[in-house]
C-alpha cells in the first residue's frame, strides 16, 4: 500500500527536493515549542508551515485529508503531552483520533507515514526542530504526495463546500 | 467586498535580515482581498500603531494581517491597537514570520518565499473572520465552602473578612474535621485544639458566615458565577433552633455504640455531639444507635428535653441556594491496613494501632485521659514500635505516592513516647525522612538527638504474638541485618487517601480527580487552587497529602480566588468558545460527553417548519433535540467541533472555514 | 475429575510418602490421576537463577503434553506448581514468549488449561465427597497448617490463597475433624536447601518454625511441600539436640492426614517413613490401632 516514488517525477530526483509539511500545532505546547525553536534559533526545513490551533483535539481529521489534497507531503498533529493538555483532556481525543486516522489513510492508500501525531511541550524548542526535521527526511523518500491531490479546479469549475 | 490590509514588520532587522520586508508587501497588494500593504521597521510601536490606524481609516480596512512576531508575543497589542479604531479586535490576523520564518531559517530567498506564503495563510483566514464580542455573565456574590475541616474554615474565614456571604457546608454534626482530633501540632508542639477551636469559634460567630452541618451536597447545577447547590440537611431529629446545647439528653441516653471521634476506643450515646467543643453545639439523632428507633420504644430524651427540641418525625430536607464560587475542602480518608496489611495481622492485633489512633490516646480529653495506655489491657506500653509507610510508597498494597505528614508526625508521636512514658522506648521503621518545611528537620532531629528515639532504616516483615508480646521482625537496611524487636504496643503511620465518595462527588461538581481520586488542580504548578471547572476551587487534601501548614496556605489562596471573582459584578468571557449552529444540529448529544467542562448540554427547541402543501400556510410544530453551549463554562478547546457529525458546532475564531481556507492558501 | 500427574524429583525420592499418599488418596475422592508420560523435571530452584527462558521452557514442555491430553495438571510438589504457574502466565501474558517456548520445547502449548496445586484441586471438587467418606475423624487433633514461601506466592500469579494468612490447609484440617491452630508463622521460609547446604543459616530458619508451632501448641504440622517437609522432619533431632530439649513434632503431608481420616493403613500412605516418628502420635489419639504401629516407628 506504499506510495512509491514515481521514477519520472522530476521533484524526487537530487537532494533539493524537500516535501511540503504542514503542522497543526496547539497554542499551549507546541505553538510555543515552535516559537522556543525560533527564540534558540534552532533551523530547520523551509517547507513546514504551521497552523495555530486551540488545542490539538481541535484538529479535525478533515483538515488532514484536505491538507493531502491541497497537496502537502507530510502532515504533523502536534499537542501537549498526555497529562498536560490544557484543556484537560484534548490530545486524548487527539490520540484515539490519530489511530483510526492512520487506518483511514492505509485504507485509502495513503502511506501512513506521511502522518504523525506527536507531543511537543512549550520548553521543547529542539523537539520541535527534530520532529519536523526527522519527519521531512523519513517522506522524502516516498517522494511528494500524488495519491490524494484535489482535481484542477479548470477541469470541474471548483469545488465547492 | 472585504478590503484586507497586510503590515510587515521588520523588527528591527530580527525579520528582514533573513525576510525580503519590502517584497513582502509588494507581492501581499495581489493577494486576494487585499486593498493595502505596507512595511515599517517597528509595527508594534506607536508609530507603526498608528500607521495601522492610519490606514484602517483612509482605505476602509475591514481586515487587517500584521506579518511580524509570533501572536502569543503580540496579538494582544494589536488586538488593543484595532479596538481604539471602528474595527472589532477579533478582525485581525497575525502572520508569524519571526519565530517560525527568520529565526529558523537562513537562506533569504527561501525564508522569503515561506514569508510570502505565511502571509497568504493569514490573508485568507482573516477574509473569515467575524467580529466577535465577549458575552457578559452576572455574579453571585454568596460563596459555598465544601467541608467545616481546618482547610474550610480557614477559607471561610477568609472570605467572609472581606464581606461575602460563605455558607461552611459540613457532613458531619461538628466542624473541626481530622485537626479536632489532633492532639498537638509538629513542629512547634502547640495543643491543636488551643489553636483550632478559636478558629471554629470564630466561624461561629462571623456575621457574614452560615455553617450548615450534617448536611450534604445533592446536586450542582450551573456555571461560575451562578451556582445552583442542592444541599440536603439530614435528618438529625433535634431542632437547631429550639435546643439550647444543655447536654442533659446525652447524658440521659440509655444506648451506646463506638465513638467514631475517639476511633472507636470509647463509647458515646445515640444522641450525642462528637466532641465536647463541637460547633455547632447541637446534638443529632443516631438511628443506627437510637434506641427508639431500633426497638419503638425510648424517648428518654424528648421527655428529659425542656426546650422540646426532640422531633422524632424529622426527615431530610433539600434546599437549592445560588452561589458565584465553591471552595471544595472535603479533606482525606485515612488508609485501612486491616484489609491489606497481612503480615501485619489483618488488624487482629488490638494493640496494633494508628496514628490517629495514637492523637486520641495521647489527648487529655481522649479516651485515657492523656495517659498512653495500650488498648488491649490498658496497661502502659514501654516499648512502642512506629512503622511508617503503612498504605503509601507501596503500590502493591496501598498508594504509590509519598502522604507527607506522616514522617512528622511519626517523630512528633515518639517524642510524645519518650516524654510521658519513664523508662521507655520508642522504635521507628523508616524508609525514608522527609522533612521538607520550615523546621521540620530540627524537630526529626530533636526526636533523635535529645529525646532517644530509635531511627532503624527497614521495612517490617512481620509481626505477631508470642508470650502476649507483640513481636516486630523487620530488617535494618543500613547494617544489613535482620531485626526483631520485642513490643507492646505498635502505631501504623498509615496513608492519607482521597474520601471514599470522592469520585462521585467530584462527577457532582463537574471536576476532574487524579489517578489517585484526588481532585485535579488547573495546573500543577501555576494554577494550584483552582479546577478546571471555573469558579470552583481547592483547598486542603482533597487536593493531595498536605500537612496543617499547607493546607491552612491553600486555603488561604482559594479565598483570595474567590474574592476576586466575587468583587466583581459581572464577568466578560473570552468570545472564542463553541457555538451551534441550530440548523444544523441534529441533537444527537455526541458533543455532550466529549466536553472536559460539560458546557454543552441539549435542549428542546420547539419550531414551525414549512415545506408541505399538508401542513397548510402556517406549517407545523416540531419539537426536537438541539445542543446548547454555556458560554460561561465553554474554555474553547474544540474538542466537541470535531465530534460534531453535522459540523453543527464551530469554534469562533477557529472555524472550520478559517482553518481550511488557511490549508487552501497553499 | 481427571487431571494429569507427575510426582517430579521429590516425590520419586525424598517425598515418596507424598507420592505415596497422593495416589492413595485420590481415587476415594473422586479425582483420577493420570501420569504424564516423558515428564521432565520443572527446574526448581536451580533452572531460573541460569537462564529465565531455560525456567520456563523445562515446565512449559511438561504443560503441553498435559494440554496435548487435554487434561489440567494438578501439581503435588509447590516448587513445580510455582514454576508452572510462572510458565502459564508468563506464556499468557505475551504472545512473543508463548512463541519462543513453543519453538523451544517443540510442540504447541496455548496455556488453555489452568496449572492448579493439588491441594487446589482438593478444596475445589473433593470437600464434600470427603465429609461423606470420613471414617476416622481426627478429633481433638492439634494441627499447625504450614504453607512455606511458595503456596501462596507470588500474588500475581498464584492467586488461589492470601499470601500472608493463607487458609487451604487449614481448610482441609478442619474438614477431616482436627483443630488448625492459629499460629505466626505459616509462611516463613523453611531455607529450602539452606538446611542442608548452610547449616548455620538453615538451622535457625527450620527451628524458628518448629518453636513457634510448638509455642502454638500444636501436636504436628501439616504441609504440602516436599522440600518443607524435608527440611521440618530431618532437622528436629540434630536441632533438638541444640537445645537440649528434643523436638518431638510429627510432619505430615494434607494427603495423608485426609488418608488417615479415610481409614487408609498407614503403611500405604507412607507414614513409617518420617524421621520424626508420625505413627506414635495417631496411635496416641486413637486414630490407628497400635498393631499396625508396632512395625517400625521412624527412621530417626
Amino acid at each position: 500500500m506504499t506510495n512509491q516514488p514515481l521514477a519520472d517525477n522530476p521533484n524526487t530526483s537530487g537532494q533539493e527536493w524537500d516535501p511540503k509539511i504542514l503542522v497543526f500545532a496547539c497554542q499551549y505546547c507546541t505553538y510555543a515549542g515552535a516559537d522556543l525553536a525560533g527564540l534558540s534559533r534552532l533551523q530547520y526545513p523551509t517547507t513546514t508551515r504551521v497552523i495555530r490551533v486551540p488545542c490539538s483535539g481541535r484538529t479535525n481529521p478533515q483538515f488532514v485529508i484536505r491538507a493531502f489534497q491541497k497537496g502537502f507531503d507530510g502532515v504533523l498533529v502536534a499537542g501537549c503531552h498526555p497529562g498536560d493538555c490544557h484543556f484537560a483532556t484534548g490530545n486524548y481525543f487527539t490520540r484515539r483520533r490519530y489511530l483510526l486516522m492512520t487506518r483511514l489513510m492505509e485504507f485509502v492508500g495513503m502511506d501512513p507515514r506521511r502522518f504523525r501525531v506527536c507531543w511537543i511541550s512549550g520548553s521543547e524548542g529542539p523537539k520541535f526542530q527534530q520532529v519536523v526535521t526527522e519527519l521531512t527526511d523519513a517522506i522524502r523518500p516516498l517522494g511528494p504526495n500524488q495519491k490524494l491531490r484535489d482535481i484542477e479546479p479548470s477541469v470541474i469549475g471548483g469545488i465547492s463546500r | 467586498m472585504k478590503k484586507v490590509g497586510v503590515f510587515v514588520c521588520h523588527c528591527g532587522t530580527n525579520i528582514s535580515q533573513t525576510v525580503n520586508c519590502e517584497h513582502l508587501a509588494e507581492v501581499a497588494k495581489d493577494m486576494p482581498g487585499v486593498v493595502f500593504s505596507t512595511e515599517y521597521k517597528y509595527m508594534c510601536s506607536d508609530p507603526g500603531q498608528t500607521m495601522i490606524k492610519k490606514a484602517i481609516e483612509e482605505h476602509n480596512l475591514d481586515r487587517v494581517v500584521v506579518a511580524a512576531c509570533s501572536p502569543r508575543m503580540h496579538e494582544a497589542t494589536f488586538r488593543k491597537c484595532l479596538s481604539g479604531t471602528d474595527l472589532n479586535p477579533y478582525l485581525l490576523e497575525i502572520a508569524n514570520i519571526r519565530e517560525q520564518c527568520s529565526w529558523v531559517h537562513s537562506d533569504k530567498n527561501k525564508a522569503t518565499a515561506k514569508a510570502e506564503d505565511l502571509i497568504s495563510m493569514s490573508v485568507a483566514k482573516a477574509l473569515k473572520n467575524e467580529s466577535l464580542t465577549p458575552s457578559v455573565i452576572p455574579i453571585h456574590k454568596r460563596a459555598l465552602v465544601i467541608g467545616g475541616g481546618i482547610a474550610g474554615i480557614q477559607a471561610a474565614l477568609d472570605i467572609a473578612d472581606t464581606g461575602y456571604q460563605v455558607d461552611l457546608l459540613e457532613r458531619e454534626p461538628s466542624i473541626g474535621g481530622k485537626m479536632a482530633q489532633i492532639d498537638k501540632t509538629f513542629p512547634t508542639m502547640d495543643c491543636s485544639a488551643c489553636i483550632l477551636t478559636p478558629k471554629m469559634v470564630d466561624a461561629s460567630q462571623h456575621p457574614n458566615i452560615t455553617i450548615i452541618a450534617s448536611s450534604e451536597v445533592e446536586k450542582v447545577e450551573g456555571y461560575v458565577g451562578n451556582f445552583d447547590v442542592t444541599i440536603r440537611r439530614k435528618a438529625t431529629c433535634v431542632d437547631p433552633i429550639k435546643c439550647t446545647g444543655c447536654g442533659l439528653c446525652s447524658q440521659k441516653c440509655p444506648a451506646k455504640t463506638d465513638s467514631e471521634f475517639e476511633c472507636g476506643m470509647s463509647k458515646r450515646p445515640a444522641i450525642y455531639s462528637p466532641f465536647p467543643q463541637a460547633i455547632p453545639n447541637i446534638p443529632i439523632i443516631d438511628q443506627t444507635a437510637c434506641r427508639y428507633f431500633q426497638t419503638g420504644k425510648c424517648k428518654i430524651c424528648q421527655r428529659i428535653c425542656t426546650a422540646d427540641a426532640i422531633n422524632f418525625e424529622d426527615q431530610d430536607e433539600l434546599v437549592t441556594i445560588r452561589y458565584g464560587a465553591i471552595v471544595v475542602a472535603t479533606g482525606y480518608a485515612l488508609y485501612d491496613h486491616r484489609d491489606k496489611y497481612g503480615e501485619y495481622g489483618y488488624g487482629q492485633y488490638t494493640d496494633v494501632i494508628t496514628g490517629l489512633d495514637f492523637e486520641r490516646l495521647v489527648n487529655a480529653s481522649g479516651p485515657t485521659m492523656g495517659k498512653i495506655k495500650r488498648p488491649s489491657d490498658g496497661q502502659e506500653p514501654k516499648t512502642v514500635v512506629f512503622i511508617k509507610c503503612v498504605g503509601s510508597r507501596d503500590a502493591t498494597k496501598g498508594h504509590e505516592y509519598c502522604s507527607r505528614a506522616c514522617c512528622m508526625y511519626t517523630a512528633k508521636h515518639a517524642t510524645m513516647v519518650r516524654d510521658k512514658i519513664k523508662d521507655s522506648q520508642a522504635i521507628v521503621f523508616y524508609m525514608d525522612i522527609r522533612t521538607p518545611g520550615k523546621n521540620y528537620e530540627e524537630f526529626y532531629l530533636r526526636a533523635v538527638e535529645e529525646y532517644g528515639v530509635t531511627y532503624v532504616r527497614g521495612r517490617v516483615s512481620r509481626i505477631y504474638m508470642e508470650n502476649g508480646k507483640l513481636i516486630i521482625q523487620g530488617e535494618d537496611t543500613i547494617l544489613g541485618t535482620q531485626v526483631i524487636v520485642e513490643a507492646d504496643m505498635v502505631v501504623l503511620a498509615t496513608a492519607m487517601e482521597a474520601q471514599p465518595d470522592a469520585t462521585e462527588f467530584a462527577r457532582k461538581l463537574g471536576i476532574t480527580f487524579d489517578q489517585n481520586n484526588f481532585f485535579n488542580e488547573a495546573h500543577p504548578k501555576l494554577r494550584p487552587v483552582e479546577t478546571f471547572a471555573a469558579g470552583i476551587y481547592l483547598a486542603g487534601a482533597c487536593q493531595g497529602p498536605k500537612d496543617i501548614p499547607d493546607t491552612v496556605a491553600q486555603a488561604g489562596a482559594a479565598a483570595a480566588k474567590v474574592v476576586a471573582l466575587l468583587s466583581k459584578d459581572e464577568m466578560t468571557t473570552e468570545p472564542i468558545i463553541a457555538d451551534v449552529n441550530i440548523n444544523r444540529c441534529s441533537g444527537c448529544g455526541f458533543c455532550v460527553p466529549v466536553c472536559p467542562y460539560k458546557a454543552i448540554s441539549l435542549k428542546t427547541l420547539t419550531e414551525r417548519v414549512h415545506g408541505s402543501v399538508a401542513w397548510g400556510p402556517t406549517g407545523r410544530e416540531v419539537t426536537r433535540q438541539v445542543a446548547e453551549v454555556n458560554k460561561g463554562l465553554c474554555q474553547g478547546c474544540g474538542a466537541c467541533t470535531v465530534n460534531c457529525r453535522a459540523s453543527a458546532l464551530d469554534l469562533l475564531g477557529f472555524t472550520n472555514e478559517q482553518i481550511l481556507a488557511e490549508v487552501d492558501a497553499l | 475429575m481427571k487431571y494429569a500427574y507427575y510426582p517430579g524429583c521429590s516425590l520419586s525420592a525424598t517425598g515418596l510418602e507424598y507420592n505415596m499418599s497422593s495416589q492413595a488418596v485420590a481415587p476415594h475422592l473422586g479425582i483420577e490421576l493420570q501420569e504424564l508420560p516423558e515428564w521432565n523435571c520443572c527446574g526448581a530452584s536451580s533452572a531460573h537463577l541460569q537462564d529465565h527462558t531455560l525456567a520456563l521452557a523445562l515446565p512449559a514442555r511438561n504443560l503441553a503434553i498435559g494440554e496435548g491430553l487435554g487434561l489440567s495438571l494438578a501439581i503435588p510438589c509447590a516448587a513445580c506448581l510455582s514454576r508452572s504457574k510462572a510458565t502459564e502466565h508468563a506464556v499468557r501474558s505475551s504472545q512473543e514468549t508463548q512463541s519462543l517456548i513453543e519453538a523451544l520445547i517443540d510442540r504447541p502449548y496455548t496455556a488453555a488449561y489452568p496449572v492448579k496445586s493439588l491441594l487446589e484441586v482438593f478444596i475445589e471438587s473433593s470437600l464434600d465427597i470427603l465429609q461423606d467418606k470420613i471414617t476416622t475423624p481426627l478429633t481433638g487433633l492439634k494441627a499447625a497448617a504450614y504453607y512455606g514461601c511458595l503456596q501462596a506466592r507470588p500474588t500475581d500469579y498464584m492467586d488461589m490463597d492470601d499470601p500472608e494468612k493463607p487458609q487451604t490447609i487449614d481448610i482441609i484440617i478442619e474438614a477431616v475433624g482436627a483443630d488448625p491452630v492459629d499460629w505466626a508463622h505459616k509462611t516463613e521460609c523453611c531455607g529450602n536447601s539452606h538446611p542442608t547446604s548452610y547449616p548455620k543459616v538453615g538451622g535457625p530458619l527450620v527451628n524458628r518454625i518448629l518453636q513457634q508451632a510448638e509455642t502454638s501448641g500444636a501436636e504436628c504440622i501439616i504441609c504440602a511441600c516436599p522440600m518443607c517437609f524435608a527440611n521440618l522432619d530431618m532437622r528436629q533431632k540434630a536441632l533438638g539436640q541444640e537445645r537440649d530439649r528434643p523436638f518431638n513434632l510429627p510432619i505430615y503431608y494434607f494427603t495423608q492426614l485426609i488418608g488417615i481420616a479415610l481409614g487408609i493403613s498407614p503403611k500405604t500412605l507412607g507414614i513409617d517413613k518420617h524421621f520424626v516418628n508420625a505413627t506414635e502420635l495417631l496411635v496416641q489419639k486413637g486414630f490407628i490401632p497400635k498393631a499396625e504401629s508396632s512395625a517400625k516407628g521412624g527412621l530417626a
